[in-house]
Order: structure tokens, then C-alpha cells, then sequence
């Protein structure tokens, strides 16, 4: 007979399963984190190399000559800039229509939820100004994006100046097969989301802009480049997107290819590539670096202006020039030359990067983790939930020990009805009253901004942020008033059924969660110790992200840094459909307040 | 004497050349492929086959793709020495007319009637036929256009048909793909003559990237072929064995294979011009015949 068809297998399996409940469960928490924390180390992990046959090796020649002349005209961007305060918009569809694109313009506004700390007012106006270098022999169906923002102050002046150089430089040459399009936007995220939106007609999140009068094709890939100043000690390139998207590995291998071709130090996560590591400080450098990853995609918000072109599967990634204090300096026309063959090798595309991974884990610029190999992981502490539940079900189904006088038959477990058993109903409370708290987390800070204002001395922002931080700690005392509402209260069995759903309801969100963003899995599998609230959770991370990026911060500081990561996660709820905020709030939030209530039963 | 003379006069037993140059690969990156046809047949044309003998099939057009950074030339050597497409490509099957079956059809004759003459390969009994093929290949295959295949035993079968139906006097087969030699392990008609670029197991590799365009520009066997048959002119008398002995395994990587054992002649006796060149053996006599006289039969040799 099967193994789990014959009864006293079946008894025995489970007997040693309930025996041993919790050296398993332990054992498999300490192989889960082992394992991810093994990720990083050298040996595990793989070479990057590039899929995409399309692209070929970096076997191109830059040839563009005018590193200088892009930077003179950064500085004229910028004393425009100065003087309308704000984006140049006529000076800007002037100087590239001199350059031989075709220039549009893209209007946009929006009413922010409440205003944040940039931006300190509602209404958000702007103007996108976008440039199209058509192919000159194809068709146009296909189309490259290069992107710079037009930031205020002193800020990536550079950046646009080497946009322009780029377009006149390109508009010389005949090899392009797809259209380019230069864009320039405003307000950052607000303004890339206003053209995506325009240029894929779809209005997801309730902007208004003006429709997009030129259109290239279907985009294949698109770079965002941020650069303030005339010459970086190296390139940084930013992956994480929306929600934790992440573009396909073989982007990051061709910029790393060129990277080594033409000579220009590159990094990721802003961590300098390290040789060592078979020693521990490398090892845990490496850690260092992926772990950054993690929590960077782990607060689903995209970390540069590609993050917003990945829902659209189009494969984008920023890239970040960086002037510290090292020797060797990169100029304008190198880092130019960069571009220019990294945009060569993407016009050689036949279809949309597909072939290399789109889930991974970078220790490094070089080394990448695949999902296969990091699913395992989140597999063991899936487990560890299971488990449990399992172990549950069967004290559950189990007759109380008094009753093992009689020779109970091997179906015994099924069959008796437990005397003093709550029902279903009983567990219902709890959960609907969770679900709702959850709810009022969800919506009341935004809606009851203008409320909290009129009573309390402070601004918007900190009106949504405390409101939010008050109910969640009001949830807190939900165990003590709710006691008396509940039918089985106190007994043995009502907080049993209560944990069984709970950790099943966990088990399916990780799950869930893991499918999404596998990062955001990390942080939630504090609750499985039941006493990590996600507060406490989002805390710690917030001390430990800034531990990991070396600029450490007191406690003050933290608790500032606290405040505003809860207000910049409603805001990108609100303005871009980040998934954070809602999942914290409607699902993770009154998970744990189950455990909550399971803890304070008694 | 005379008939020694004769003799020698009709060695090789043909009297006209084919020549059937197929390209398989599209897609930009293998602009080699195309380089590697057009170069065979800018040597073929220069040695004699003109262009109504000559079936040129191409899979794709990388003079006129819009990454050509010198429209309307395709090159086979960096810093852009020779332009094999010149300006009198005559390609008789383009872009996605290349396929398997019209492959087939033309070794076959097996056309519809509507199809042009310049699309097919009318050779008789005393032709010559040079056949080409360059591509994507592995072990046994022969990949068209990346959607569809040809096997080693199908084009053993298409040669065997050319046999039945005397469709050639000798067939010289020269493959550059990876795993070439597999394609012509199944040949069983006689008079076939094949060399292939690398063996089972091994890939061909291309010779030379050129930074301008981009791409890779020329694979080394055919490369090294060329060069071979830029020293050939109409009137060489190199014979088969040299040609086996290009791109030896220090210049190509891989090794080149070739296969006599079903050649009636022996290959030390096959001019390269033969297959390669349209050579029209003409005799100056210095005495006039008199036509009008009776002709005596020759003597029974």
C-alpha cells in the first residue's frame, strides 16, 4: 500500500511529524536563511555572459568626437534653466529641432493625495519635451529611448548636455534601424509616467496630460541618464523597478561589456567590484550588495526614471555617472562612446530582449543569482508554515487524550466531532475585524488628512504619516476589546482553528508575494516568529538600508527617514501603483493581527 | 594522335558549367553567410559561368538592411577592400523564396511550369555543376532561414535523382557550416565530389569582425577560399588537390574534410576551373578543311 493510503503509515508519519514539529520547522529557518545568505558567496553563483545572439560581443566602433561641445551645451541648458525656472521648454524644442529631430511636447498635471516634502504643494504641472531621430531607411516600428531628467538646481545638467550631443552625433549616421527618441521630463517620475501613459494610451493612474502629437514605434529598450558632472569616476547602473521588476539580465551584460571594452569603472548598487572573495570582508561585501538589492526591490518603488518603462515590458535601466574621490577620471566623450555603443548594439535587435533572465539577484556587476536558485529558499520557510499547519490540523482532528482508553480505530481521527469545538463562525470575527482595521489603515490617513490638519498643528504629510502610525497602533489594542465579542474565547481549541487560518493566510500570501517580488517575502517572514510586527519591521529596514549604503544614521534621523518612507509609499500607491502600501496594508497588516489576537487569547 | 588530341579535348566529359550558390541564414548577424555566397560567386562569374548558368540564392538582403552602414555593398574583407555585391548581383531566389523545397526543386528540375528560366538549373548530362551551401549547420542538418531544415540523407536523395534523370556529367558540393562533413556522409551517386569546411563535432568559425559594420564579416574557410581562387585564372591548370589543401587546420581552427571515394576521375586530373570557371577549350588549327570532301569515319579506337 501507498505511503499515505495505509493507515498506520499514515499514523506513524504523522506521529513523527508532530513529534518532531518543531526541530523541522527549526531546521528548515536555519537552511532557509543559510541558503540565502549563501547566494552571495562566489562559487554559488554565475558568470554573466550575454544570451541575446543578436547583439554579439561588443564588436563595434564608437566614434563620437564631441564630449566637450555636449557639456557646453549642458551648461546652457542650465542657465535656461535658471531663468525660467523651471524646464526650458522653447529653448529645449529649438536646440533639437537644430539638431534634426522632430520635437514634441507632452503637458501634464496632477493632484497629488497630499503633498510630500519635494514637491509641497497639490498640483503638479510640468511639460515633457521629447525628441524623434526617425531611422532613415526603415520603417518605423520599432523605436530606443534615451532619457534624461530635467532636475532643479545644479542637477544633471550633464546629463541632457550629453542627450543633445548624442542626438546631433546620431543624426549623422545612417545605420539606425529603429527610431530614438531623446526625452527630457519634468518632475521625474510624475512626468516619465505622463509620457508613458500618453504613449501607450492607457491611463492607469488617473493623470492628466496631453496626448503625444509624434509616436515611433513599439519601444524595445530605453536608458535613463543621470549625470552632474563633467567628468565620473565611474558608472552605476540602477535596475530595480516598479514593484520589483527588474529589465533582462542581458541589458546589465551589455552594459558591463562595454563598460570593459572601453574602460570606465562600473558598479551596481553603488559597491565597487572586489576580487576577494574567498575572503570573509569580500564575502560579506557581496552580501552587502545583494542584500541592498533585496530591500531596494523590496520597497516596490522604482529607484530611477527606467522603473515606470518595465510594466510596459519594455527593458530599461538608469544609469548614474558618480564623481568621487578616486584618480583616474572619466570625460564626457567616454562616457558618450559608452552609449553610443550600447544604443549600436540595441539597434542590432531583431525582437525584445527575451533570452536572459528576468529574475535574478546581483552580488555583483559579474555574478547574478537566477530564480532557480534563490526559490529554494523562500521554498524551506514556505515549508516551515505548512508544517505548522499541519501539525495543527492533526491536534485538531486528533480526540483529546482522554478519550485514548479505547482502542480507537485508525480512522478515529476523522470521525469523532469535538465536544466543545468552535465553529467556523467563531474565527470569523477576528478575521473580518482585522480585515477592516486593515481597511482603515488603507484609506483613512489620505482621506482624513484635511481632518487631522484642522485639529493637530502639523502639515499634510505628517497628518497622513501619524494617522496611519495612530491606527496601526490602535490595532494593537484590538485584542483586549474584541475578547468579548468572541464566542469560543479562552478555549484551547478557538485559538488553534485562529492560528491554523492564519498561517495558512500567510502561506498563501508569501506566496503569492514571492511571485510578484520576491524581495518583499524577506522582510514578511518576520512575522512567521510572530513577535516582528511590520512596523518594528519597516524600522529596522530602514536602519539597515542605510547601514548597507555606509552612510549610518542616528536615531532621530532614522525615525525622520521612518516618517517619510511611509509617506513616499502612499505616494507611489497613489501616483504610479506601486504594491506595497495596499499589500502592507489590506493583507500583511491584519495577518499579523491575527497573531496578534492569538497571543493575547488568554 | 588525333585521337589522343580528342581524347584530351573531352577528358573531363563536360561541355557546359552550373553553378547552384545557396545562402541559408537571414537576420543581420549573419551577414557572413551572404558575404561567403557572394564571394564564391564573384569568383565564378569571373572565371567564366555567366549569369543565366548561375542559380544565386540569398535568405536575405544585407546590402539594402537598414544597419549597413555602406548601403548597397556587402564586404569580405575589413577596411572594406572588396565589395562583393558590385553592381551585377543577379539573384535569381530572394529573401524568403529561399526555402527547402525550391532548394530541392531546382537540383530536381521538379519546377512548375511557370517558373522562369532564370530560376532554373537546365543542366544535361555534360554539365558541370559546382554546388555551394552555407548556413547554420549541425550534425546531419542543414538549417533554412531558422524555421526548417535540410538532412543529409534528403540531399543524398536529391543527388540520386540528378544521377536517374543525367542531370549532371560531375558535381563538385562544398559546404562551410558547422559539422559540414556530415552532410556529405550519405552520398551514394557516382561522380560526386564534396569538401566540407569542419568535421562532425566541430564548428566552422568566422574569420574577421569589422568594427565599421559591425558584424562578422567572412567565415575562414570560404575566406581562405576566396584567396585560393583569386590566384585561379581561366587558364590554370591547378588541379582538385590543391583546393583540398586550403585553410589547413592552423588557419581555420576546424578541420576540412572532403570526400572522393564516389569520383570516377582521379582528383589530381579535375582542373579547378573544371567546376569553377566556364572554360571553352578552343583549338587553332593553322590548315583549312575541306568541308565539301566526304568524311572518312575515324579508325575504331
Amino acid at each position: 500500500m501507498g505511503l499515505l493510503s495505509d493507515p498506520n503509515r499514515r499514523r506513524a508519519l504523522i506521529g513523527m511529524l508532530t513529534r518532531l514539529n518543531a526541530p523541522i520547522c527549526m531546521i528548515c529557518y536555519m537552511a532557509g536563511v543559510a541558503w540565502f545568505m549563501g547566494l552571495a558567496f562566489e562559487p554559488f553563483t554565475l558568470r554573466t555572459y550575454m544570451s541575446e545572439n543578436a547583439m554579439g560581443s561588443t564588436m563595434v566602433e564608437e566614434r563620437f568626437p564631441a564630449g566637450e561641445r555636449a557639456l557646453a551645451t549642458g551648461r546652457e541648458f542650465a542657465a535656461h534653466k535658471k531663468k525660467t525656472g523651471g524646464m526650458p521648454v522653447d529653448w529645449l524644442v529649438r536646440t533639437m529641432q537644430a539638431r534634426g529631430l522632430e520635437v514634441y511636447t507632452q503637458r501634464f498635471s496632477r493632484k497629488l493625495p497630499f503633498p510630500d516634502e519635494d514637491k509641497e504643494r497639490y498640483m503638479v504641472k510640468g511639460t515633457n519635451v521629447y525628441g524623434i531621430l526617425r531611422a532613415p531607411r526603415a520603417p518605423r516600428t520599432e523605436a530606443l529611448v534615451l532619457s534624461a531628467p530635467c532636475s532643479p538646481g545644479n542637477e544633471n545638467n550633464q546629463a541632457v548636455g550629453i542627450l543633445l550631443g548624442l542626438a546631433q552625433y546620431f543624426r549623422s549616421q545612417i545605420y539606425w534601424a529603429k527610431d530614438i527618441i531623446f526625452l527630457v521630463n519634468e518632475h521625474d517620475l510624475i512626468g516619465m509616467q505622463a509620457w508613458l501613459e500618453g504613449y501607450h494610451h492607457t491611463n492607469t493612474t488617473g493623470m492628466d496630460w496631453s496626448p503625444l502629437q509624434g509616436r515611433g514605434g513599439s519601444i524595445q529598450a530605453a536608458l535613463s541618464l543621470e549625470l552632474s558632472s563633467d567628468v565620473v569616476t565611474s558608472l552605476d547602473l540602477v535596475l530595480e523597478g516598479l514593484n520589483g521588476q527588474l529589465p533582462n539580465l542581458d541589458l546589465a551584460n551589455l552594459f558591463y561589456a562595454f563598460c570593459q571594452k572601453i574602460g570606465v569603472l562600473c558598479t551596481t548598487q553603488g559597491k565597487l567590484p572586489r576580487n576577494d572573495w574567498d575572503t570573509t570582508s569580500g564575502y560579506s561585501h557581496a552580501v552587502q550588495t545583494m542584500m541592498l538589492m533585496v530591500l531596494k526591490q523590496a520597497s516596490s518603488r522604482p529607484w530611477g526614471d527606467h522603473g515606470l518603462f518595465l510594466r510596459y515590458h519594455i527593458e530599461a535601466a538608469s544609469i548614474k555617472g558618480v564623481n568621487s574621490f578616486r584618480p583616474y577620471k572619466t570625460d564626457a566623450t567616454t562616457v558618450g562612446r559608452l552609449l553610443e555603443g550600447m544604443y549600436r548594439k540595441l539597434n542590432n535587435l531583431l525582437e525584445r530582449l527575451h533570452q536572459s533572465y528576468f529574475f535574478y539577484l546581483m552580488p555583483s556587476l559579474t555574478r547574478f543569482v537566477s530564480i532557480g536558485y534563490y526559490m529554494p529558499a523562500f521554498g524551506l520557510l514556505a515549508l516551515i508554515l505548512l508544517l505548522r499547519a499541519l501539525d495543527l490540523w492533526v491536534q485538531l482532528s486528533s480526540p483529546p487524550t482522554r478519550t485514548t482508553e479505547d482502542a480507537c480505530p485508525p480512522l478515529c481521527p476523522l470521525s469523532a466531532p469535538q465536544p466543545a469545538s468552535p465553529g467556523v463562525l467563531s474565527i470569523l470575527t477576528p478575521l473580518v475585524i482585522s480585515h477592516l482595521t486593515g481597511v482603515a489603515l488603507y484609506t483613512l490617513p489620505v482621506l482624513s488628512q484635511e481632518l487631522a490638519v484642522e485639529h493637530f498643528p502639523v502639515s499634510e504629510t505628517e497628518a497622513v504619516v501619524l494617522t496611519a502610525i495612530a491606527i496601526y497602533t490602535a490595532g494593537l489594542a484590538l485584542p483586549h476589546n474584541t475578547h468579548r465579542l468572541l464566542a469560543g474565547e479562552g478555549t484551547e481549541q478557538g485559538w488553534k482553528v485562529l492560528k491554523l487560518v492564519a498561517v495558512l493566510y500567510l502561506a498563501v500570501l508569501l506566496g503569492c508575494t514571492a511571485l510578484i517580488n520576491f524581495s518583499l517575502v524577506f522582510p514578511e517572514r518576520g512575522l512567521l516568529v510572530g513577535v516582528n510586527d511590520p512596523g518594528l519591521t519597516l524600522l529596522f529596514a530602514v536602519f539597515f538600508f542605510q547601514e548597507l549604503q555606509e552612510t549610518p544614521v542616528t536615531l532621530q534621523e532614522g525615525w525622520m527617514l521612518y516618517l517619510s518612507v511611509i509617506s513616499q509609499g502612499i505616494l507611489d500607491h497613489a501616483l504610479y501603483g506601486s504594491l506595497l502600501y495596499p499589500l502592507a496594508a489590506l493583507l500583511v497588516y491584519p495577518c499579523w493581527l491575527l497573531f496578534w489576537n492569538i497571543l493575547f487569547w488568554k | 594522335d588525333l585521337n589522343d588530341k580528342a581524347g584530351q579535348f573531352f577528358n573531363s566529359g563536360h561541355t557546359n558549367n552550373w553553378a547552384v550558390l545557396v545562402c541559408t541564414s537571414r537576420f543581420w548577424f549573419n551577414y557572413r553567410h551572404v558575404a561567403n555566397t557572394l564571394s564564391v560567386y564573384r569568383s565564378v562569374k569571373r572565371l567564366g559561368i555567366p549569369d543565366s548558368r548561375i542559380v544565386l540564392m540569398l535568405a536575405d538582403d544585407m546590402a539594402c538592411n537598414h544597419r549597413n552602414p555602406k548601403p548597397a555593398t556587402v564586404f569580405s574583407h575589413k577596411n572594406m577592400e572588396l565589395n562583393v555585391y558590385g553592381d551585377d548581383v543577379e539573384v535569381d531566389y530572394r529573401g524568403y523564396e529561399v526555402t527547402v523545397e525550391n532548394f530541392l526543386r531546382v537540383l530536381t528540375g521538379r519546377l512548375p511550369a511557370s517558373t522562369p528560366r532564370s530560376k532554373r538549373l537546365l543542366s544535361d548530362d555534360r554539365s558541370n555543376i559546382l554546388i555551394y551551401l552555407t548556413g547554420h549547420g549541425g550534425n546531419g542538418f542543414l538549417k533554412f532561414q531558422d524555421s526548417e531544415e535540410i538532412s543529409n540523407v534528403e540531399l543524398a536523395d536529391a543527388f540520386e535523382q540528378m544521377w536517374q534523370k543525367r542531370r549532371y556529367n560531375e558535381l563538385l558540393f562544398i559546404i562551410d557550416t558547422c559539422q559540414g562533413a556530415s552532410m556529405y556522409e550519405r552520398f551514394y551517386s557516382p561522380n560526386l565530389m564534396a569538401l566540407a569546411s569542419s568535421q562532425v563535432g566541430e564548428d566552422s568559425l568566422s574569420h574577421q569582425p569589422d568594427l565599421a559594420i559591425g558584424v562578422h564579416l567572412m567565415d575562414r574557410y570560404t575566406f581562405y577560399l576566396l584567396e585560393f581562387l583569386e590566384d585561379i585564372h581561366p587558364s590554370s591548370t591547378t588541379n582538385m588537390n590543391q583546393l583540398f589543401k586550403v585553410c589547413p587546420k592552423s588557419q581555420c581552427v576546424s578541420t576540412p574534410g572532403h570526400r572522393t571515394d564516389l569520383f570516377l576521375r582521379d582528383p589530381g586530373r579535375v582542373l579547378i576551373t573544371d567546376f569553377f570557371g566556364s572554360v571553352r577549350k578552343v583549338e587553332i588549327t593553322m590548315e583549312t578543311i575541306n568541308l565539301s570532301s566526304p568524311m572518312e569515319p575515324l579508325p575504331e579506337r
